[in-house]
């Protein structure tokens, strides 16, 4: 079992801050997959929507496992 | 402050601290879980063009008498209703033996395209978008699709409409 040392203040607002980036990068990212399924969709391509909606899942996914991220690193913080 | 022997702080404290290091945390931390619901709306968003596209696929429609050979002369209009009371189109005979027929509804924002003789083409009145009346695709303006189109079917006198293609993918 790892040690628990809890994170200093100022390191631990630099990860949420690196995560938050990243939370942002990616739903950039979905933003444009949306639109971009909308548009084919629109244009009657219709085998673009499973490739779509598989990708938004994983972008979803990846989100959640940063917020995941970011709350352990506040409770970390908060013991400290 | 421990709260029943849970080793959190109570949900007040943690939301709305004294201190204003914690502040940040706050905020950060709020503004975290807003970005995540955001990507959750877009997920939703996706399965719901996906579930659309499955049903769209499955969609039949149906075989409908529009109009007559002798309803048009060359280079007149008429409009219908297909493949719902809602959906308008327009049937225009382009030729001797040639009818075409469109959507009504213009692929920028919606309005309704009407067929200008002079100009051979569907015209959108909103914000001068220009369609082909031979095929429904952009001539100019801001439309970033061609319109959908009915596909027909002449049997005897009679002009049916048989489905709708959209760009080109036959959904009949
Ligand atoms: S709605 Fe037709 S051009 Fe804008």
């Amino acid at each position: 079992m790892r040690s628990h040392s809890p994170l200093p203040r100022q390191r631990g607002l630099t990860a949420i801050s690196g995560a938050l980036a990243l939370i942002i990068l990616l739903l950039i990212v979905q933003i444009w997959l949306l639109t971009a399924s909308l548009e084919s969709f629109l244009a009657g391509h219709l085998s673009v929507a499973v490739p779509g909606a598989i990708a938004s899942a994983l972008i979803f996914l990846a989100c959640l496992g940063l917020y995941i991220f970011i709350l352990r690193v506040d409770r970390e913080v908060q013991q400290d | 402050m421990k709260l029943l022997g849970q080793n959190r702080e109570p949900l007040w404290k943690e939301e709305f601290s004294v201190f204003a290091n914690d502040e940040r945390y706050v905020s950060r931390r709020q503004f975290a879980k807003f970005l995540v619901l955001t990507s959750f709306g877009m997920l939703v968003g996706n399965v719901w063009l996906l579930l659309k596209s499955v049903f769209l696929r499955k969609e039949q429609y149906p075989r409908q008498a529009i109009a007559t050979v002798a309803d048009l002369a060359v280079g007149q209009s008429k409009t219908f209703s297909y493949p719902t009371a809602d959906d308008r189109c327009v049937l225009i005979r382009t030729g001797e033996r040639r009818y075409v027929a469109f959507s009504q509804k213009c692929t920028h924002l919606s309005c309704a395209v009407y067929y200008s003789r002079d100009e051979n083409a569907l015209v959108c009145p909103c914000h001068k978008g220009y369609f082909s009346a031979q095929d429904g695709s952009v001539l100019q303006g801001p439309p970033p699709r061609p319109l959908p189109r009915i596909v027909l079917e002449q049997v005897g006198d009679a002009l049916i409409a048989r489905g709708v293609q959209v760009n080109g993918g036959s959904q009949s």
